[in-house]
């Protein structure tokens, strides 16, 4: 597991457009610079925005990459239910979710 | 010069995002009073405007994290976010890179702040500007407070930062407003996202508008995390904002919970000029 990796990677993009474009032509050799593990890359190449949020990356990190990725925001609380439901609760980070979503907008 | 304007607003991306959704008996009041907040802004006339911002890895990581920075630059970039998505125009923010390390080299005799000549703004600061600068017309000097991911600076330098940022702008000859922004309790992204403790907002903002030192120094960020959320740590803003105006009662002029942008809504300004 290399949590800090998958943030390190999502940091580096959402906040730059040219690494966005590399990304888009060629996914696997700009996620290569990173130390992750095969699920890691694969989750970040196929934007599985719920196992993402599983693995720990802090919800801010990730609500921009799910943006990027295109998630609108109905989609993007959806898709860390689904992330719950299909991979088990929140491995680490404090972004956990309590009581099941209670209070939720979405 | 010295504090020409003092206030705080909330930035949560919902606020712009799903402005829409609000349902309009919300909406139209906090807007108002937004307008409201950058009208006295204005009458101010503030030579720059200080940001107290609780940043969301927009300029800093976890492999250099500081608990103070401020802007340098002569112009800032934002937003980062898709800028369909926030529903705010990327562009260019003027800045004041002189200004700025004037007001850092006092602000160092304090406290240990880190500066960047280099700064992109994310809705934290963006939402903001929308609001209040909406011509982008003023000089912007941002500030970070990691409020993001611990361990996170205690609450008592919070209060001694934000005395160190007043003793600056009164040092410095031009025209100073400083706007903090941060929410109260809220857990955003998550699947709790819209999820508010409103009773304890109540509380805190009580304590907040009558600056109690001792009350909102009281806080620790176990309590805090349990009963405000992952959001609650942006409780640093206020009390940074307290602190650079201690003494001076805080004025809520607006405050409800509005669970689609995620967060208790609030916008509060200082009255600089009560004896």
């Amino acid at each position: 597991m290399s949590l800090y990796y998958v943030q390190k990677f999502i940091y580096n993009i959402n906040r730059d457009t040219k690494l966005q474009t590399g990304f888009a032509a060629n996914a696997d050799m700009i996620l290569a610079n990173y130390d992750l593990t095969d699920e890691e890359a694969c989750a970040l190449r196929e934007a599985d925005i719920g196992l993402l949020y599983v693995m720990g990356v802090n919800g801010q990190l990730l609500m921009h990459y799910a943006a990027y990725r295109g998630l609108a925001w109905d989609d993007y609380i959806q898709a860390m239910k689904d992330g719950l439901a299909k991979y088990g609760e929140v491995r680490a980070g404090s972004y956990v979710t309590i009581d099941g979503g209670a209070g939720g907008a979405v | 010069m010295s504090l020409v304007f003092a206030g705080l607003c909330s930035h949560a991306p919902g606020i712009t995002a799903r402005a829409e959704r609000a349902p309009a008996e919300l909406r139209e009041p906090f807007f108002a009073n937004f307008n409201i907040m950058r009208q006295q802004l204005e009458a101010a006339k503030p030579d720059a405007l200080i940001v107290i911002a609780a940043e969301h890895f927009a300029n800093f990581f976890m492999d250099n994290m500081p608990a103070y920075a401020m802007g340098a630059a002569p112009y800032y970039e934002g937003p980062i976010e898709d800028p369909d998505w926030l529903k705010i125009k990327r562009r260019k923010i003027p800045g004041n890179a002189n200004l700025s390390f004037r007001l850092i080299k006092t602000i160092m005799q304090d406290i240990d702040l880190a500066y960047s000549e280099e700064w992109k703004c994310d809705h934290g600061i963006m939402v903001p500007l929308h609001f209040l600068t909406p011509n982008y017309d003023i000089d912007i000097i941002p500030v970070n407070i990691n409020c993001q991911t611990a361990p996170f600076t205690p609450l008592k330098r919070a209060w001694a930062f934000g005395k160190a940022l007043r003793k600056a702008c009164d040092f410095v000859d031009e025209r100073i407003a400083i706007v903090a922004t941060g929410g109260i309790s809220h857990w955003p992204a998550t699947p709790n996202s819209g999820k508010i403790n409103e009773a304890w907002d109540r509380d805190f903002l009580d304590k907040f508008a009558r600056n109690d030192k001792t009350a909102l120094l009281a806080y620790n960020d176990e309590a805090v995390y349990a009963d405000a959320g992952q959001g609650g740590a942006e409780i640093r803003t206020f009390i940074a904002l307290a602190g650079a105006v201690e003494g001076r009662k805080i004025n809520i002029a607006f405050y409800a919970p509005i669970p689609i942008y995620a967060v208790g809504c609030t916008i509060a300004m200082v009255d600089l000029d009560e004896s």
